[in-house]
């Protein structure tokens, strides 16, 4: 899996049977700093993210499962919403208990 | 799945017979400044996506979960026309 950040949304009526009724969001990948990675990609929300969180998403064939048994041609789909990362390299201050997990990861 | 535009069809008519009936179309990754980028997939298109418009497609295994392209030498579907998109 991998960290990254909802930067938008994608709109799509004529699309595979599997996709209907599921949210398209764009996904920025994220450095191990926070900062931008590479381009967004656009995945499948099983979670309700929204435009702003950072999320755990996961890829390949493996983004499918959580729709199993439906037949679903996704590559990559949100599996969390990341409340906080401790990690002593990430932590600029001393150990912050902050809930704000901005705080502990600098701005993209 | 990755923003594409669809820029062509490939033809084949020597292949693996599981690509019989596949429409396969040329789709090259789309930035989100709206540039085209060099990479590109050989998709096949289980949408009817025509030449120009926006699509989505996945990449891998996960391209052979839809009806048509299930069970077969197939790593890159083209999943959804895009209609509008926006980006914060």
């Amino acid at each position: 899996m991998n960290l990254g950040k909802v930067v938008g949304k994608v709109w799509a009526t004529q699309k595979c049977p599997g996709l209907y009724g599921k949210r398209l969001l764009f996904i920025q990948p994220l450095s191990f700093g926070g900062h931008v990675l590479g381009d967004p990609i656009v995945s499948l929300d099983t979670v309700g993210a929204g435009t702003g969180d950072m999320v755990i998403y996961v890829s390949s064939m493996e983004a499918t499962i959580p729709f199993k048994p439906e037949l679903v041609p996704t590559d990559a789909t949100i599996v969390g919403i990341t409340d906080r990362v401790d990690h002593e390299a990430m932590i600029p201050k001393p150990w912050s208990r902050s809930r704000d997990h901005e705080a502990v990861i600098p701005k993209p | 799945m990755i923003l594409g535009k669809v820029v062509g069809t490939v033809w084949a008519t020597r292949k693996d017979e599981q690509l019989v009936g596949m429409k396969l179309q040329l789709v090259r990754e789309l930035g989100l400044d709206g540039k085209l980028k060099s990479k590109f997939v050989v998709a096949v298109d289980s949408v009817g996506a025509g030449v120009g418009e926006t699509v989505l497609f996945a990449q891998g295994s996960s391209a052979r979960q839809t009806e048509l392209t299930r069970n077969k030498p197939v790593d890159a579907v083209i999943t959804a026309i895009v209609d509008k998109f926006d980006t914060k």
